[in-house]
């Protein structure tokens, strides 16, 4: 229920959110060092952190799953049990993957 | 709308029973997904391993095949797919059909404006006129 929820959300939120982000990103590229430095000095502020590593949870935990609803699809894993359990395993795996990309790289900013 | 054969007497008289699509909807959303589980590797993957992540570093990567292809394919199947989700989810909870035409519009558009945007700045990058 909650992890079915938070595939709409996390979805929503990669859509729009997440999107936009890309296309600043490629923009920025294409329009040299003072761009992409702007963009870098936003991607860098406190609130532009928390945006990104609350896109990255939602980009593993929508993938994840997203994982679970294709082995869903084939008719796997319906057992009240083993269904629970992909749902946590899901949420414990969009946190870990996230921290194994964050902690390394706000370890260095700090 | 057209209405199945095994529609009872009252479903045809509202009109009702199956849309007779959404198939190929549904087997889209996961067609890319599939697709973007792998080019969202790649992405991953690539950042990590690039030796920096500074404007130069970004262009010359994204200049080179290997990084303006994959690129390509990944800002085209993330907007599908972005969209094919957004509009289930408009589907869901906008009732009034009007409204839902209207807004499932507006994301295209925008969807298609965004994507663009991206493919150009892509080509800037890949063919020489970005700095």
């Amino acid at each position: 229920m909650l992890v079915s929820i938070l595939h709409r959300v996390t979805g929503a939120a990669l859509a729009t959110a997440g999107l936009a982000l890309l296309v600043w990103w490629l923009m920025a590229i294409a329009d040299g060092p003072d761009a992409y430095a702007a963009f870098t000095r936003a991607a860098m502020h406190p609130v532009g952190l928390v945006v990104l590593v609350g896109l990255t949870w939602a980009f593993f935990q929508h993938l994840l799953s997203g994982l679970r609803h294709l082995v869903m699809d084939t008719g796997a894993g319906f057992e009240l049990a083993t269904n629970k359990r992909f749902a946590m395993l899901t949420l414990a795996g969009s946190l870990i993957l996230t921290l194994l990309i964050w902690v390394p790289v706000l370890g260095g900013l700090l | 709308m057209s209405v199945g054969e095994s529609a009872t007497p009252l479903g045809t008289v509202e009109g009702l029973g199956s849309a007779r699509e959404g198939g190929e909807h549904w087997l889209a959303e996961r067609v890319t997904s599939a697709a973007l589980l792998l080019l969202g590797a790649w992405l991953i993957a690539s950042l990590l391993f690039l030796p920096s992540l500074d404007q130069r570093t970004m262009a010359e990567w994204l200049s080179t095949p290997g990084g303006a292809v994959p690129m390509a394919l990944l800002v085209v199947t993330a907007f599908v797919h972005a969209l094919d989700g957004m509009k289930v989810v408009v589907d869901d909870y906008v009732h009034d059909a009007g409204n839902r035409f209207a807004l499932n519009t507006l994301l295209l558009f925008v969807a298609v404006g965004a994507a663009s945007l991206a493919l150009f700045a892509l080509g800037r990058i890949a063919f020489g006129g970005a700095a």
